[in-house]
């Protein structure tokens, strides 16, 4: 799997993450209002310049855009036909100049870094209450359980394939849905039997 | 409004999500040579098995995995660009989508389990989730939203036969325990 996180240092990595993402919100309204072609055009090659020299010598990163590529040229095509190539020409720069740019601050922002600049807007969930550190135990859950579930996943298809000698149908599923919960009621009361208690002060006043 | 439980059952769909990204294929037919991701499978079992709130939390909890950077997306995509691409609309959707399939499973239908999760799962998973995604395409683009629709029409198919497979997985795994009221101790 190809991290989209450049572990190489460039300049970009310096910068602290919400001075990017406030640059990135900034430039993505700058954008919307472009709408001649020429400029929009010109903006993105320099777009495009930046990107490149920044992962100078990462090539294999620009293979994440495959994928990508077979839709812009039919956005392309049905816009050309519709309302002609200038329209073309505007809706995939903008698109792709703006690909490109999210695209740069993931790649020189760890990830860490990033969930510290996104916790002040995840403060206002305190409201309906989430507080910011029920995201970080769920986040780092999530990133705990991948593998388990993989591994659970893999073993049982492993354990069709030796009784049956074939490839494990969708039937596996539920049973494969039913144990995991099971697991994450384990893992819940594991966690709670442990003092990891929350919001149980709120829980009791809402009674 | 949740407790541990709660929090580690939507960190576990939100995994689960993720990781249907991950899978070595299972045998789903491919659509018009489009390969199809299973992440949608996971959207529609997250909605139906944890219930409206819950499952919603389960997809928001994926999508700000993506946008701060995981390569969680099939493929290993991940990060803030996937938000600004053309298709951005469909992972949207999944947010709404997680909430129709939840809020629908929670009302009382005449027929089985398996046919009202297949109704929801069509209407949250399949109608919700496209509705979004390419009316998202058409504003992203400019353009009208028929052609956008038709675009669109390529990928219903297999999210058709996800619904399916979300049916089946909710029919067997049933109803009870997952979306049950908190155990009080």
């Amino acid at each position: 799997m190809i991290a989209p996180y450049l572990t190489q240092k460039t300049w970009l990595h310096r910068i602290a993450a919400g001075y990017k993402l406030l640059a990135l919100a900034v430039i993505s309204i700058g954008f919307t209002q472009l709408s001649d072609w020429r400029s929009l055009l010109g903006a993105t090659l320099a777009v495009l310049a930046l990107y490149l020299l920044t992962i100078l010598g990462h090539w294999s990163r620009l293979r994440l855009y495959t994928p990508l590529l077979p839709l812009l040229i039919g956005i392309g095509a049905l816009q050309a036909c519709a309302s002609g190539w200038e329209m073309a020409v505007v809706s995939i720069t903008r698109l792709v100049a703006m690909i490109l740019l999210a695209d740069l601050v993931t790649a020189t922002t760890p990830m860490l870094a990033m969930m510290d600049a996104l916790a002040p807007l995840l403060r206002p969930l305190r409201r309906i209450g989430v507080d910011e550190n029920q995201v970080s135990l769920a986040v780092a859950l999530v990133i705990r359980f991948m593998p388990v579930l993989l591994n659970e996943w893999t073993q049982r298809g492993e354990a069709w394939r030796a009784r049956t000698g074939r490839r494990p149908p969708l039937r596996l599923l539920a049973p494969f849905a039913a144990d995991i919960i099971r697991l994450a009621d384990h893992v819940a009361e594991a966690l709670d039997s442990r003092g990891f208690q929350v919001k149980r002060s709120q829980e009791r006043s809402k009674d | 409004m949740f407790d541990t439980r709660d929090i580690v059952r939507i960190s576990l769909f939100a995994a689960l999500i993720a990781a249907m990204g991950l899978f070595p294929r299972l045998d789903i037919p491919v659509a018009g040579g489009v390969p199809i991701t299973l992440q949608t499978l996971g959207v529609m079992l997250a909605g139906a098995l944890l219930g409206p709130w819950r499952g919603t939390a389960s997809v928001l909890l994926f999508l700000l995995l993506v946008a701060v950077g995981a390569p969680l997306l099939a493929g290993g995509r991940g990060g803030l660009g996937v938000f600004f691409g053309p298709t951005a609309g469909y992972l949207i959707g999944w947010v709404p989508g997680a909430y129709a399939i939840g809020w629908l499973m929670q009302k009382t239908w005449p027929g089985n389990l398996f046919l009202r999760a297949y109704v929801a799962a069509l209407i949250g998973g399949v109608l919700v989730i496209h509705a979004v995604g390419f009316s998202y395409l058409a504003w992203k683009v400019g353009m009208s939203l028929q052609q956008a629709a038709v675009a669109d029409f390529v990928f219903v198919p297999g999210d058709i036969l996800k619904a399916l497979a979300c049916a089946y997985v909710v029919s067997i795994a049933g109803p009870r325990g997952f979306g049950a009221p908190k155990h009080t101790s």
